[in-house]
C-alpha cells in the first residue's frame, strides 16, 4: 500500500538518510525507529509531502502525492508530535476543519462526524474546550481525531508518546491499536518508545544516524534477536547494555 | 603565594592552597600560574589541605589541566583526589577529545555583508512569490472558493479595525494639531494664517495620515499578524494545515491580506477627519479663525484627487503591512526567539516599505501631476 522506494531525505546538500526502501503493507503499523538526529521525522515529513525526498519516490497505492490530483485529500492523516492543535479553535472545531476545507462530507453531516471521532478518542464531552485547556494526552487525542476527519487510509504519528506520562502513554498505544483493528487503517509512527514498540508494532525500520541508512528492517522483537547490527540490538535491548 | 604547580620524574604535583581554587585561575592561561608543558607527565597527583572541600571551581579546574595535558591515547593516572571527584572528572572528560577541536571559522566583514546580500535576496523572492501567490488566490477569494474561514477573516477584520480606532484617532488629531502649530506659528508673520487651513488639509490628505495610520498598523497589526504566524509555525499547526493539502498563503495570509487592504482606506478616511478636527482644534485659538471659515479654507484646498490618492495609499500600505507581516511569520525560525525576531522584523520591514513606497507615489504622481 505504501512504497518507499531508495528515497534519500535531508537538508541541504548531504542527506541524512539515503537508500531507504520499505513496503507497508494494508492495516500494518510500521514503526521508523533510530537514534537521536537519524532523519525519522525527516523521512515522516518527506512520507507526508511536508518536504520533497532528495532522491527515490513514495508511492501510495502506486501512485505519488504529486500524481495525485492538486490540492485533493489526503490519503493520510497526522498526529504531529505536540499535536498541532489550531489554538483558535475548539476540538470540534478543529476536527471539523479538514472537513470545511476539502468540502465533504455534505456540511449537515460534519459536526455529528466530528462529535463521533472525538467520541472515538474519548474526548466526547470535550468538544467546546479549546487547546489551551486541555491536558497534553487529552491534545494528543483531540490531534488524533482530527487526523481521523478525513477518513484517512494511513495514519501518521510523530513521537506520539513524546510529552505523554507512561499511563497516557499506554492508553494512546491502545487507543491506536483500537483505531487499526476497528477502521482497517495503516499506522506509520516515529517512536523512540521501547516499550511503545514492542506494544503496537508489527515492524519497524531501523535508521543509522551514523551510517545515514537504515540497518535493519523488521519485526522488534525478531529484530532484538537476531538484527546484524549490533546498534540496534543494543536499541532494542529491555536492558540498558 | 606558594607555587601550584611542582613536577617530580614525569610526575605533575597540584598544590592547593588552603583557600582552594582561586575561581579567577579558570580564565588564566596555565603557563602564567607556572605550568610548564615541557615533560610529558604520566601521573597527575593533588596534595591537598586536610580542611579542602572540594567544590566545582577546583573540579573545573582539574578537568582543564587534564585536556591540556592529555593527549590521544595517553591518559594521565590521577592520585591523592577524593574519590568523587576523580568520578566527576572522568565523566567530564569522557566525551571530550584531549584536543580541543578547532572553533568555527567567524566569517569575515565581505563573507558577513556577502552572507547578508544572499540572504536578503532570498527574502525578497520568496516575498514576491508570496506576493504572486496572493494575486493568484484573489480571484478564488472573490468567487468565495478560498479555502479559509470566515470566523478568521471577522476576527482579523475585528483585530484590524475597531481595537485599532482609538490609537488611529489619538495619533492623526495630535499631527494635525502639530502640523497647524508649526505652520501657524510661520504663516502667522506673513498675515497668511488662514492658509494653516491648506498646510493640515493637503498634508494629512495627501501624505501623512495615510503614512501615519500604516505605521501605526504596522506595530499593532502586521506586528500581530508575524507573531501569530510565527507561533503557528512553532506548534506545527502551519504543517498541519500543508499536511492537509491546504495552502497556508490561502488559509492565513489570503484573509489578512484582503482585510487590512479593505480596512485601511476606511482607517484613512478616519485619521483624516481626526487629523483636521487636531488642525481646526489648534488653529481657532491661534489664529482667531471661525470654524467656518477654516473648514471653507480645507474644502477649497483639499480637492478629490488628494483624497484619491490617499486613499489609494491606504489600500497598498495596508496589503504592505499584511503581507509583511505575514512574509517573516511564515519564514519564522521554530522557536520563541524567532517569533520576536519575527515581530521585530516584520514593524521594522513595513515602516521602511511604507516610506519607500510613499516615495514611489510621490515620483507617479509628480509624473502624472497630480
Amino acid at each position: 500500500m505504501i512504497s518507499i522506494e531508495n528515497v534519500s531525505v535531508g537538508y541541504g546538500p548531504h542527506p541524512v538518510q539515503s537508500a531507504v526502501s520499505a513496503q507497508i503493507g494494508e492495516g500494518e503499523i510500521f514503526a521508523i525507529v533510530g537514534d537521536s538526529g537519524s532523519g525519522k521525522s525527516t523521512l515522516l515529513r518527506a512520507m507526508i509531502g511536508l518536504m520533497p525526498a532528495q532522491a527515490g519516490r513514495i508511492l501510495f497505492d502506486g501512485v505519488t502525492l504529486e500524481e495525485r490530483a492538486g490540492n485533493g485529500t489526503p490519503p493520510f492523516g497526522v498526529l504531529f508530535q505536540n499535536g498541532a492543535l489550531w489554538t483558535s479553535m475548539t476540538t470540534l472545531e478543529n476536527v471539523m476543519l479538514p472537513m470545511d476545507l476539502h468540502g465533504h462530507p455534505p456540511r449537515a453531516a460534519r459536526p455529528a462526524l466530528a462529535r463521533f471521532k472525538l467520541a472515538l478518542v474519548g474526548l466526547g464531552d470535550a468538544e467546546d474546550r479549546y487547546p489551551a485547556s486541555l491536558s497534553g494526552g487529552m491534545r494528543k487525542r483531540a490531534a488524533l481525531a482530527r487526523a481521523l476527519a478525513l477518513e484517512p487510509s494511513v495514519l501518521f504519528l510523530d513521537e506520539p508518546s513524546a510529552g505523554l506520562d507512561p499511563l497516557a502513554s499506554r492508553r494512546l498505544d491502545e487507543l491506536v491499536l483500537s483505531l487499526r483493528d476497528g477502521l482497517g487503517i495503516t499506522v506509520v509512527l516515529v517512536t523512540h518508545e521501547l516499550e511503545s514498540l514492542y506494544r503496537i508494532a508489527d515492524r519497524m525500520i531501523f535508521l543509522d544516524g551514523d551510517a545515514h541508512r537504515p540497518v535493519a528492517l523488521g519485526a522488534p522483537a525478531e529484530l532484538a534477536e537476531s538484527a546484524e547490527s549490533r546498534k540496534v540490538r543494543e536499541f532494542l535491548s529491555r536492558v540498558t547494555p | 603565594m606558594d607555587a601550584l604547580f611542582k613536577s617530580e620524574a614525569g610526575e605533575l604535583v597540584v598544590a592547593i592552597p588552603e583557600s582552594g581554587i582561586d575561581m579567577a585561575w579558570l580564565a588564566q592561561p596555565l603557563a602564567e600560574l607556572g605550568l610548564t608543558t615541557g615533560g610529558s607527565f604520566t601521573k597527575l597527583r593533588v596534595e591537598s589541605p586536610a580542611t579542602w572541600r572540594w567544590s566545582s571551581f577546583d573540579a573545573a579546574f582539574l578537568a582543564r589541566l587534564l585536556r591540556q595535558l592529555e593527549a590521544p591515547g595517553h591518559r594521565i593516572a590521577l592520585e591523592g583526589l577524593p574519590r568523587e571527584l576523580e568520578k566527576l572528572l572522568a565523566l567530564a572528560l569522557g566525551g571530550t577529545p584531549a584536543v580541543a577541536p578547532e572553533i568555527a571559522r567567524q566569517p569575515g566583514l565581505r563573507e558577513r555583508v556577502g552572507l547578508g546580500a544572499l540572504s536578503a535576496t532570498d527574502s525578497v523572492r520568496a516575498f514576491l512569490a508570496l506576493l504572486g501567490e496572493v494575486v493568484r488566490l484573489l480571484p478564488r477569494f472573490i468567487a468565495g472558493r478560498a479555502k479559509m474561514r470566515r470566523a478568521e477573516l471577522v476576527e482579523v477584520l475585528a483585530e484590524s479595525s475597531s481595537r485599532a480606532l482609538a490609537i488611529v484617532a489619538v495619533t492623526n488629531l495630535l499631527m494635525g494639531a502639530i502640523l497647524a502649530f508649526v505652520g501657524a506659528v510661520q504663516l502667522k508673520t506673513f498675515g497668511a494664517g488662514i492658509y494653516v487651513a491648506n498646510l493640515v488639509g493637503i498634508a494629512s490628505a495627501r501624505e501623512l495620515t495615510p503614512i501615519l495610520t500604516a505605521i501605526v498598523l504596522a506595530g499593532r497589526t502586521g506586528a500581530s499578524f508575524a507573531a501569530r504566524i510565527a507561533t503557528m509555525q512553532g506548534n506545527e499547526e502551519v504543517d498541519a494545515l500543508t499536511a492537509l493539502r491546504v495552502s497556508a498563503v490561502e488559509f492565513l495570509v489570503l484573509p489578512r491580506v484582503v482585510a487590512l487592504s479593505l480596512l485601511m482606506p476606511l482607517l484613512y478616511i478616519y485619521g483624516c477627519a481626526f487629523a483636521l478636527l487636531g488642525g481646526l482644534a489648534v488653529a481657532i485659538p491661534i489664529l482667531d479663525l471661525s470654524a467656518t471659515a477654516y473648514a471653507a479654507q480645507t474644502q477649497q484646498a483639499v480637492n478629490a484627487a488628494q483624497f484619491a490618492i490617499g486613499g489609494l495609499k491606504a489600500l497598498v500600505f495596508g496589503a504592505l503591512v499584511a503581507l509583511i507581516g505575514c512574509h517573516y511569520g511564515l519564514r519564522a525560525p521554530r522557536s520563541a526567539a524567532g517569533v520576536g525576531a519575527a515581530t521585530t522584523s516584520a514593524v521594522v520591514i513595513s515602516i521602511v516599505g511604507i516610506i519607500a513606497l510613499d516615495a514611489v507615489f510621490a515620483v507617479c504622481a509628480n509624473a502624472l501631476k497630480v
